[in-house]
């Protein structure tokens, strides 16, 4: 069966012939109700080498999804150029771009089989009936449809559903395939099962692929680099590790992974470490952790993840209560009273019934050094 | 802003830009735009040009001398209060109708809403010929059952209620939408927070039904306005705008004023077209959120229940006697003198009306699938494809919907009479007068159609390869089919309905059934026009019965349960 696979994705992929992938000073306005003009998208530079899974990850109304249409071909740039190859493609239409969507609400035919929802590309293409069977015969057995081709759309539950939607682009042997928020739609169990599929097949096929999602841990386990928007402009790209441990703008910081931020003074600027002030503790951050362009005396936010706040009786630690606790199974999560704010500490679970600290409780915290991040205020 | 200057100048250029890319789109638009200045546009224009520039210089004559004679100022008036009491009175039936059917559970309920409707597909002065035959000189219930003598039903009397009768299903379709619209949770709420149920209606439901019954009595009062069938058989001395018109321009053959008269009639009905769609859809609190589902309706008393269906069922039983009339008149002898059976009336429309009847079936199979396939394709272009001139385009097609009959007749005869457009008289310019008079009809049900089918699934086909041609060929098309059969069915009965424009435009060689029959009765052979509007009514119903069947079949099948 394994072996099986593998051939026929062999014979798929031959055919594939990826090309980097470049926007270039994009810009896209809509007109908006009362007159006015909204920069969905504003002056996006991006190259997707070929073979990268790249995902664009950011708040709702960011300009994901413009940007994704763009590259389709369904709205046009009001400024820059997409280039494919060497070729600039502003005006080729989506019709010609070969550049498969898989869409948010899958956008299956409704009145049009399983096959024939999968074969429809091929059809447009004029394949020739037989091949076209057979294409659509090794795409079924890519997304694990097997029997269900004569089925409606109707009739399907949402999880085959979207794998139909799924073969119906690799089908295609695109150079580069666009999904949109393609699991936002299933239950969390099927969630994880679909991302680990796609996970797959984007490894066995190598694909060009440029996802949208705004759910993190999407993007953290399926992306080469992550592109994080913020209203229409990139605030940064990365591969998921730097995006997760080295954000470098104070809304990286909050949108991944719910970090801390902590009020300090710079007390001295070194030629390996930047010394801050933590309340009335000195704290030494080792330089490629601090941003450009500090001033002695000047107040920054000290970031720290959850995950590296830790809770203890050490009593020469930093002092904190806690206010409240979630348990969410493989973790235990503390809101604790720091100061005059509050920051996140999350504990692993440690298998223990009794491990959990009460509320109310005075503790002691403190921080792993190496998770310490500075960025400047504003 | 002036770089958001620039940014719509580019804007307008890549919607050309993918014009170009797409010839078949801009050859196609370019087509519809045409047809419509010609069909829709200039006939109008060349009324308003002869009613002002009557001997080719700019004057008001024709007009002042309608507003100083006593004949042209009553029917104006004449038309107007006939307009009010029939939207006043249709309202009110219309609203118990409506409030019955969405928001009780009075009993019977199907078999309401599958007659309600019935007045929508008769013959437009079917109900007059009925109100004769009962309450006429000779009338069943008059002379018969009450024994008056020489009792006068026309009028304004007759006429209100003819017209009522005619237009409370327009009101009932416009407020049950409204009343469908107003989340039950509402009216829950302000009784959970102690209002009566008296109370909750005078302060909840019909605050927020009031648009929606403000534009039933504008729709109705238009309706009356611009009826020409009933005043013409049932009006009397009665004077009203549409009779006017037909009579100055085809009886007297004054053709400036008979245009400056039905240009009268438009302006009314146009400004409350326009007010009725930019202003009080704006206005309308009815929000369709799309997340709350539908509960059931709060449960009415006993009382109110059983009123509501005692209203309800009188007001069907009236219109089905009419309808019984109809059928009982086309089969007795004499009405009103002799009872027997006969046939001969039948005997006699086969020998008249035979020919008529082929024209106007012939007319309305050719002119049906236009309407229909031209109103889907506007649509589909203004639905989902942005291209420069597009609000234009809506704008016009929809207007065409308020344009009033005689108007358009009017404009017809006057602007296609002569090269190159030299029509009148023949097949054609009665075709185009269905089709462009029906068109907002297509595509008022092709936009419904579209907005419930996502853009995204005819973007993921462009997305897969395919063009604009084929995406509609192969996506769209068949997706929006059971639209399209609903808007070709209800086009297909107003062809075979039509009279007010339509009796401008017949000749020697093609007539219409309506017109025939309008002719029988004024000559009071009311046993030929009851069985000529006998045959009419059951062509139509076949017809709907026909169309029920064939897209009812496979829809389920196709569809399965996503639609
Ligand atoms: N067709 C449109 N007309 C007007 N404004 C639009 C249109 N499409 C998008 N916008 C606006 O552009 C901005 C970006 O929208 P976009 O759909 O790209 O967001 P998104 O990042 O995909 O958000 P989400 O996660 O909610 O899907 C939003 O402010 C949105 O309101
Ligand atoms: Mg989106």
């Amino acid at each position: 069966m394994l072996n099986e696979q593998i051939d026929i994705t062999l014979s798929i992929s031959d055919k594939w012939e990826a090309e980097d992938l470049v926007l270039r000073n994009i810009v896209k306005t809509f007109d908006d109700r009362r007159g006015g003009i909204v920069y969905a998208v504003n002056d996006i530079s991006l190259t997707i080498q070929k073979g990268e899974f790249v995902t664009l990850l950011g708040p709702s109304g960011c300009g994901k999804t413009t940007t994704l249409r763009l590259i389709a071909g369904f709205e046009d740039p009001d400024r820059g150029e997409i280039i494919l190859g060497r070729k600039n493609i502003n005006n080729v239409p989506a019709f010609e771009r070969n550049m498969p969507m898989v869409f948010q609400s899958y956008a299956l035919f409704p009145h049009l089989s399983v096959f024939e929802n999968i074969a429809y590309g091929l059809k447009v293409r004029k394949i020739q009936a037989d091949i076209r069977k057979n294409d659509v015969e090794m795409a079924l057995q890519l997304v694990n449809l097997i029997g269900l081709e004569n089925r409606y759309p109707g009739e399907l539950s949402g999880g085959q559903q979207q794998r139909v939607a799924l073969a119906r682009a690799i089908v295609l042997k695109p150079k580069i395939i666009l999904f949109d928020e393609p699991l936002s739609n299933l239950d969390a169990k099927l969630r994880a099962q679909t991302r680990i599929e796609i996970k797959r097949l984007r490894q066995m096929l190598g694909i060009t692929a440029v996802y949208v999602t705004h759910d993190q841990a999407e993007a953290l386990s399926l992306s080469d680099r992550i592109v994080l928007m913020n209203k229409g402009k990139i605030e940064q790209i990365g591969t998921p590790e730097e995006i997760y441990n080295k954000p470098e703008s104070l809304f990286v910081a909050d949108f991944i992974g719910n970090a801390n931020f902590l009020e300090a003074v710079v007390e001295d600027i070194g030629e390996e470490s930047v010394v801050v002030s933590l309340q009335d503790r000195q704290v030494k951050i080792v330089k490629e952790n601090t941003c450009s362009g500090l001033m002695e005396g000047e107040e920054v936010y000290l970031i720290i993840k959850p995950e590296a706040v830790r809770i203890g009786k050490n009593a020469d630690d930093f002092k904190g209560k806690i206010s409240s606790k979630f348990f969410l199974g493989t973790s235990m999560e503390y809101e604790i009273e720091f100061e005059d704010s509050i920051i996140t500490s999350i504990q692993p679970n440690s298998g223990d019934l009794d491990m959990s600290i009460p509320a109310g409780e005075e503790i002691s915290i403190s921080f792993n050094k190496n998770y310490f991040q500075i960025l400047k205020k504003d | 802003m002036s770089s958001g200057i620039v940014l719509s100048i580019r804007k307008h250029r890549n919607d050309l830009i993918r014009l170009v890319k797409e010839p078949v789109l801009l050859f196609g638009l370019s087509v519809i735009f045409i047809l419509l200045m010609v069909f829709i546009v200039y006939p109008v224009f060349v009324s308003a040009r002869l009613s002002l520039f009557p001997e080719g210089k700019f004057s008001l004559d024709v007009y002042k001398y309608i507003f100083t004679h006593n004949r042209f100022r009553t029917a104006i008036t004449n038309s107007i209060l006939l307009g009010a009491i029939v939207a006043t009175t249709s309202t009110i039936i219309g609203f118990i109708f409506a409030y019955a059917l969405t928001r009780t559970k009075v009993p019977g309920q199907k078999i309401f809403k599958s007659f309600v409707l019935l007045p929508m597909i008769s013959p437009p002065f079917m109900f007059a010929l009925s109100v004769i035959l009962l309450f006429g000189r000779n009338g069943l219930i008059t002379a018969g059952l009450l024994g008056l003598d020489r009792y006068n039903i026309y009028g304004l009397k007759g006429l209100a209620i003819v017209q009522t009768i005619g237009l409370f299903p327009l009101a009932y379709l416009t407020l049950s939408g409204i009343l469908q619209a107003i989340d039950p949770d509402l009216e829950a709420g302000a009784m959970n927070l102690g209002a009566k149920r008296l109370r909750t209606f005078m302060t909840v439901t019909l605050p927020l039904a009031m648009p929606g019954i403000f534009a039933s009595w504008l729709l109705v009062f238009v309706g009356s306005l611009t009826d020409f069938g009933n005043p013409m058989v049932i009006g009397g001395d009665f004077n009203v705008l549409s009779v006017q018109a037909y009579l100055e321009f085809t009886g007297m053959g004054n053709l400036p004023r008979g245009t400056a008269l039905s240009i009268l009639l438009l302006i009314p009905t146009v400004a409350i077209f326009l007010f009725q769609k930019y202003l009080l859809r704006k206005k309308s609190y009815t929000t369709i959120t799309g997340k709350s589902t539908r509960r059931a309706a709060l449960k009415a008393t006993p009382l109110i229940n059983n009123l509501l269906f005692i209203v309800c069922l009188i007001v069907l039983l009236f219109v089905l006697m009419f309808y019984v009339t109809i059928i009982g008149g086309s089969f007795v002898w004499l009405w009103g003198l002799d009872w027997s059976f006969t046939l001969k009336h039948f005997a006699y429309s086969f020998d008249v009306g035979l020919e008529t009847l082929k024209d106007t079936i012939f007319l309305a199979v050719i002119a049906t699938p236009v309407t229909a396939l031209l109103g889907m394709l506007i649509a589909f272009f203004v639905v989902r494809k942005s291209f420069p001139g597009k609000h234009v385009m809506e704008f016009v097609t929809m207007m065409s919907y308020a344009i009033p009959g005689t108007a358009v007749g009017i404009g017809y005869i006057l602007a296609f009479n002569k090269q190159p457009l030299l029509l009148s008289g023949t097949a054609f310019i009665l075709i185009a007068c269905y089709v462009f008079r029906n068109v907002p009809i297509g595509v008022e049900a092709g936009i419904a159609a579209l907005k419930q089918i996502s853009t995204d699934i005819e973007e993921s086909s462009t997305n897969l390869g395919a063009n604009s041609t084929y995406t509609f060929r192969r996506i769209t098309l068949p997706l929006i089919t059971p639209s399209f059969f609903a808007g070709a069915t209800f086009a297909f009965v107003r062809c075979m309905t039509a009279i007010s424009a339509i009796i401008f435009l017949v000749s020697a060689r093609w007539n219409h059934l309506t017109v025939l029959i309008l002719a029988q009765t004024e000559i009071m052979r009311l046993g030929v026009a009851s069985a000529l509007c006998f045959v009419l009514i059951l062509i139509i119903m076949v017809f709907i019965g026909i169309i029920r069947k064939v897209i009812g079949l496979g829809q389920e099948k196709i569809f399965g349960t996503v639609s």
